[in-house]
């Protein structure tokens, strides 16, 4: 009997030493933290000089540090660079790198990396889909067309740590553009030492806030914290994942079973969903971007028709679409530029003042004075890439034509490669849906897409010359007011000729976890995860 | 059976050669190509991506090239995913596939066989009813349907199983997308057997076993059996090729890092390599197990003997 008392008393040790045990194996647990975030469709290539994507550049902004960084709200704040200087005409940049700036195998980050990541970049052998982030630079056009050798590029490593950039004109988004992964360093020694498989996981090295662990197809991209990074001591996040996340359903399903704790995007249907049951996940911050109808220029009714654009721009009411169709407090789109950018306030097409009534009302005129109506009814086709969101708004935009002018509407629907050769080609026949989304801060990477000069890419080939005249001029304008100004202008006119129909202003509506903290919206949609903690 | 089995693998390869050019040209008439994108290249950029690519040359010189680099085994380097070439991705991705594909199939091979011989021999029973009535669900219901549902009710409703993901490959990720899989085989192979059994039962080697006087036990296992599952092998062959290379849905609602999305990712990103590697791949399968089915055939059924 007295052998009891002793036995529970073991059993009390026991317990409460394996209590400890566990407590103390949790505490290890917990102290590692993990974020988990859903990146859309798998990396193309993490290739900072060869990959085109958004999921990728999430990716690139936690492995890499350009000579500027992106803060929480997405500024450019000094990165790799501790300080620069401009020259008085503003075509020589003059770069400061930060003294402890390493990469992740310990090597000191150097002026000659730049150098060499740049000239990668311009390089012809590189096949860069983004090479044009380096033309700016004096001689990189030429290097890309392979009328240059890549050390013609007019980047110089003065010393280890100063890096001297020539411009071939004052270029002012030079500095927010070095928040584009197209112009973030790769190691030299790196880069020669393994060839074509320096991108893989344990040959990586990175001067971000993270290196590489994994890098599975199909499934994630693993990061882990890098502890030769001059900020490490202030990252919390030890661990991300970047799951692939391709269906969008079942990526908000994960999110809801507690998988993920950010998402990629929202499918559209459960928005209202969202908002109503999880409203402390659900966001939808303005977002970089313009969703429009650009007419086919080429060839008549729209060619020389400036009253017809107009009548049919003036019939679509962007209230009804926007409250009731994409439902993700999008702001309805009366110009090109989307609100937000800096230095920049954005043109508003001049009916933008008017009551919808009265928008209806002017549209049946100028109709009937481009000539159409009962007698003469017109037929337009809205061709858009296959997808339920843009069949919708083509079906309702349809329905408002009809109902106001008359207008017989036909949607055609086509896989996005097809619908990318009728945009290029302009074989499609009366308008076209298409969205942009900025490459970065600046009203120039959406100006730019109606220069008559621009090539395929102009959807609507829309070419005004004085239009044109106006965007070289702000390019060669130093002064950011005066620039910002010149191109208000340009965009004023623009829409006074209606080659478009803006719709909307996108919004990023994604779900977060209470818990992830220090996520800071913004119109870029950056989320640099040494900024971001993971408080449960 | 060995010269057989030489003869007929020698006999793939035009096969193969057939498929492989047929695929190739094919793709290049869609239009579009891998570097189109939202934003449309410079001209000086573009040409510089089809000269790595080896697309700035004559269509049968490329066609030659490949051609050639297939003879290698090699299917040359994916267009959309440059960190990798088409034989790090299948070969990355056909072991994931191979695992759920196959277990898939075997579970559907042993539940729907069993279920379909249960239904036969208890013809027009409650038992045989039920079996039916499930199995026409099973095929009526696409697995579009099914794996969400699963997903909502036991991933995120109750919390059981995880929602997505492949993880480190454990039971519990493997689960759903492998019950998502084999719901609709297990049907169809249950219908299979049951009309095949019930043909078999009827026939006049049963009779004559059954007026031998031996057991029902031994008369199905030896003959009716035997029998009964011809038909069930010839659909098993082609649909195990198909199972083990992925499925595009079951892939994408799950997020299983398998083969089965690179035919269609493939094929809408113009990815040329890609979408030739995976068609060759699984024409080659194909292959395989249709001489898998007709070798075991020869097992099966008495009447058929090769030399």
């Amino acid at each position: 009997m007295q052998d009891i008392p002793r036995m529970l008393g073991r059993l009390a040790t026991g317990l409460a030493l394996g209590i400890a045990l566990t407590a103390a194996a949790m505490g290890v647990a917990q102290a590692e933290v993990v974020l988990r975030r859903g990146n859309g469709a798998e990396p193309a290539t993490l290739d900072t000089h060869k990959s085109t994507g958004v999921p990728e550049s999430y990716i690139q902004m936690d492995l890499f540090e350009g000579l500027l960084a992106s803060d929480p709200e997405a500024k450019p704040i000094p990165g790799a660079a501790e300080s620069w200087t401009i020259s008085d005409d503003g075509t020589v940049y003059t770069f400061k790198l930060r003294s402890d700036a390493k990469w992740s195998d310990g090597s000191p980050v150097t002026a000659e990396d730049f150098v060499f990541s740049w000239r990668r970049l311009a390089d012809p052998a590189t096949a860069s889909q983004y090479a044009f982030f380096i033309w700016p630079v004096k001689n990189g056009e030429a290097i890309t067309k392979g009328e240059m050798p890549p050390d013609a590029l007019a980047v110089e490593a003065v010393d280890q740590k100063t890096l001297k950039v020539t411009l071939r004109a004052p270029t002012p988004y030079f500095l927010s553009a070095q928040l584009h992964h197209a112009l973030f360093p790769v190691s030299k020694a790196n880069v020669e030492k393994f060839g074509a498989d320096y991108l893989k996981p344990g040959n990586l090295v990175s001067n971000g806030a993270y290196t590489l662990a994994e890098h599975v197809p199909q499934s994630h991209v693993k990061l882990v914290k890098n502890p030769a990074y001059y900020g490490a001591k202030d990252v919390k996040v030890d661990t991300v994942y970047f799951y692939v996340t391709e269906d969008i359903d079942a990526e908000l399903k994960r999110f809801r079973a507690g998988d993920l704790d950010a998402t990629y995007e929202m499918p559209p249907q459960q928005i209202p969903w969202a908002k109503a049951n999880m409203a402390d996940s659900f966001r939808a911050p303005a977002y970089l971007g313009s969703y429009y109808y650009a007419f086919n220029l080429t060839h008549e009714p729209w060619k020389s028709n400036a009253k017809l654009r107009k009548a049919v721009s003036l019939a679509v009411d962007r209230e009804i679409l926007v409250e009731k169709i994409t439902q993700a407090g999008e702001l309805p789109a009366y110009g090109f530029v989307p609100p937000g950018i800096v230095n920049y306030q954005s043109a508003t097409l001049d009916y933008a003042g008017m009551p919808q009534k009265d928008r209806d009302a002017l549209a049946k005129k100028l109709f009937a004075e481009a000539g159409y109506g009962p007698g003469k009814p017109l037929d337009l086709e809205i061709f858009y890439n296959t997808n339920d969101r843009h069949k919708k708004i083509a079906i309702a935009v349809g329905g408002m034509l009809k109902q106001k002018l008359g207008i017989n509407t036909t949607l055609t629907n086509q896989e996005w490669k097809v619908y990318l050769d009728a945009r290029n080609q302009k074989t499609y026949k009366d308008v076209i849906r298409v969205g942009w989304i900025g490459d970065y801060n600046d009203p120039n990477t959406f100006l730019e897409l109606l220069r008559g000069d621009i090539g395929p890419q102009n959807p609507a080939a829309y070419d005004n010359p004085r239009y044109n005249e106006l965007l070289s001029k702000a390019g060669r304008t130093a002064d950011l007011q005066e620039r910002g100004r010149i191109m208000t202008e340009a965009e004023a006119l623009m829409l006074e000729d209606h080659p478009i129909i803006p719709l909307y202003y996108y919004t990023r509506p994604l779900m977060v976890a209470s818990y992830v903290k220090g996520w800071q919206d913004n119109i870029l949609n950056y989320h640099p995860t040494r900024f971001i903690t993971v408080q449960k | 059976m060995l010269s057989y089995a030489v003869r007929r693998l020698l006999g793939a390869i035009p096969t193969l050669l057939v498929i492989l050019t047929i695929a190739f040209f094919m793709i290049r008439l869609a239009p579009g190509g891998p570097f189109d994108d939202e934003r449309t290249l410079p001209a000086e950029i573009e040409a510089n991506m089809k000269a790595a690519y080896n697309l700035d040359q004559p269509l049968p010189v490329q066609y030659l090239r490949y051609l050639g680099g297939v003879l290698r085994g090699d299917f040359g380097p994916s267009f959309k995913y440059r960190d990798f070439t088409v034989n790090q991705l299948i070969w990355g991705g056909f072991p994931v596939s191979l695992r759920i594909g196959g277990i898939a199939i075997a579970l559907a091979a042993v539940v729907g066989t069993t279920l379909g011989a249960l239904a036969a021999l208890r013809q027009n029973s409650g038992l045989d009813h039920g079996v039916m009535a499930l199995a026409m669900t099973g095929i009526t219901i696409p697995n579009f349907v099914v794996a969400p549902l699963l997903t909502l009710v036991l991933g995120v409703h109750l919390g059981l199983l995880p929602v997505g993901g492949y993880g480190d490959g454990s039971w519990r990720n493997l689960l759903l997308p492998v019950v998502a899989l084999a719901l609709p085989q297990i049907a169809y192979i249950a219908r299979l057997t049951r009309a095949s059994m019930i043909e078999t039962l009827r026939s006049n080697f049963v009779r004559t076993a059954r007026a031998k006087g031996l057991p029902e036990g031994t008369m199905l296992r030896r003959h009716a059996l035997k029998g009964a599952l011809l038909p069930v092998v010839s659909y098993l062959g082609p649909a195990t090729a198909g199972i083990i290379t992925g499925s595009v849905v079951i892939e994408q609602i799950f997020g299983i890092p398998g083969i089965g999305r690179y035919f269609v990712q493939g094929a809408l990103n113009r990815d040329y390599t890609l979408v030739m590697g995976v068609v060759v791949f699984y024409g080659a399968l194909i292959i395989l197990f249709n001489l898998l089915v007709d070798l075991l055939y020869g097992a099966l059924d008495p009447r058929v003997r090769y030399d």
